[in-house]
């Protein structure tokens, strides 16, 4: 499975890591939704680790579509807040 | 489904709706790939203009110390005449602009990060566009309509993610270029202010300086009086007049120049100079001078 990390690349990730993935990913989501800073960093702090640690870079000249993508490390709850619409960062 | 899953859709949902403006899949490549140089020359424009805001920052950063070790210099020479509540001023001016420099030095350090991130983002971005270009020209060269259509929405893709990946970053590097730049101008207008400046190089003069330059300009003039007196002796009063006109402004502050007024001499034409009755000056005579000086001027 292939998940990109914004501002840093893509990384090709082993699917057995995907439950530990899953797992920080929800608690990312409900920190979201409930505008709770601390645990949104904490969560997206051990995603991205999880994502280095698990995952071997992908040379920088494919053009694979990733199936997952993470906000950049410094990104605010806010941002991602925004990147989860279609109205958001994301440039079309 | 999570935060992964939704911003890789969003991604997704963007390239797809690029995609589907194209009716000849031919031309998604070609019209693709002139987004992909115009994006990395975005992109190298961003590198340059996130180090010159870098440079803004060191400018200020190298003014600041200065200034902070201007203002020490003067602490230290206002307390070497015993002036501790000047030395105090200087010094609090100084730990405002030191804590100028620390705010100055974060900034720095981000502005670095950001120009690291976006030139490793270019160099991947290159890679990509030129894989693509590879991979269009042999999409083009073997193209059969139907298998096509697939290969070139791959790479469509494939690069289309990439692209907005950089263009994100593009954006929050320019963000955070504007913030820094508008912190700048605050710390430049505090500076043109004077809030932080000396002497030297503010619009309103400092008056830490100015009391240490009258001071030290105090003893310049008794050190000059002196000399000139000598020279009155030796027949020379054409000299005179220049000399005492020129020093003559900051001698009235001056306390120290009452102990150093041991030889004759015609009041000058300013009140100041006369107002301070020097221990000797009346009673001696000017052949009771020192011999001296006039050996010195003799020969």
């Amino acid at each position: 499975m292939i998940v990109r990390i914004l501002g840093e690349g893509q990384f090709d990730i082993d699917d057995a890591a995907t439950t530990e993935l899953n797992r920080l990913d929800t608690e990312l989501e409900a920190a979201v939704n409930r505008n709770d800073t601390a645990a949104f960093t904490a969560a997206l702090q051990g995603l991205l680790d999880q994502v280095r640690a698990q995952g071997s870079p992908l040379p920088v000249d494919t053009l694979e579509e990733s199936d997952l993508i993470l906000p950049p490390p410094d990104a605010s709850m806010d941002e991602v807040r925004r990147m989860l619409t279609d109205e958001g960062l994301i440039p079309g | 489904m999570g935060v992964m899953k939704r911003v890789q859709l969003v991604f997704k949902a963007k390239a797809n709706k690029a995609l589907d403006k194209m009716e000849d899949p031919r031309e998604t490549l070609d019209y693709s790939y002139q987004r992909q140089l115009e994006l990395l020359t975005k992109v190298r424009r961003g590198v340059a203009d996130v180090a010159t805001s870098r440079k803004r920052v060191e400018l200020q950063m190298n003014q600041l110390q200065q200034q902070a070790n201007k203002l020490e210099d003067q602490a230290r020479k206002a307390l070497g005449m015993g002036r501790e509540d000047l030395a105090r001023a200087a010094l609090e001016r100084k730990a405002s602009a030191q804590s100028q420099l620390n705010d100055l030095q974060a900034q720095y350090a981000q502005l670095q990060a950001e120009e690291e991130k976006l030139t490793v983002a270019s160099q991947r971005l290159q890679a990509k566009v030129d894989a693509f270009r590879t991979r269009k020209e042999t999409i083009k060269a073997t193209y059969t309509a139907a298998e096509a259509q697939t290969r070139i929405n791959e790479a469509f893709t494939g690069i289309s993610e990439e692209m907005g990946d950089v263009g994100m970053a593009i954006q929050r590097a320019e963000d955070k270029t504007a913030q820094m730049q508008a912190r700048a101008g605050a710390i430049d207008e505090l500076m043109a202010s004077g809030a932080l400046d000396d002497a030297v190089g503010g619009d309103r003069r400092d008056d830490i300086q100015s009391e240490l330059d009258m001071m030290s300009a105090g003893s310049d003039v008794e050190r000059e009086l002196s000399r000139l007196k000598g020279e009155i002796t030796a027949g020379a009063p054409k000299q005179l007049e220049g000399g005492a006109n020129g020093n003559s402004q900051a001698a009235p502050q001056t306390p120290q120049s009452q102990g150093q007024g041991t030889q004759y001499a015609p009041p000058p034409p300013e009140q100041g100079q006369g107002t301070q009755p020097t221990q000797q000056a009346q009673p001696v005579p000017a052949s009771d001078l020192p011999a001296e000086p006039q050996d010195r001027e003799g020969s």
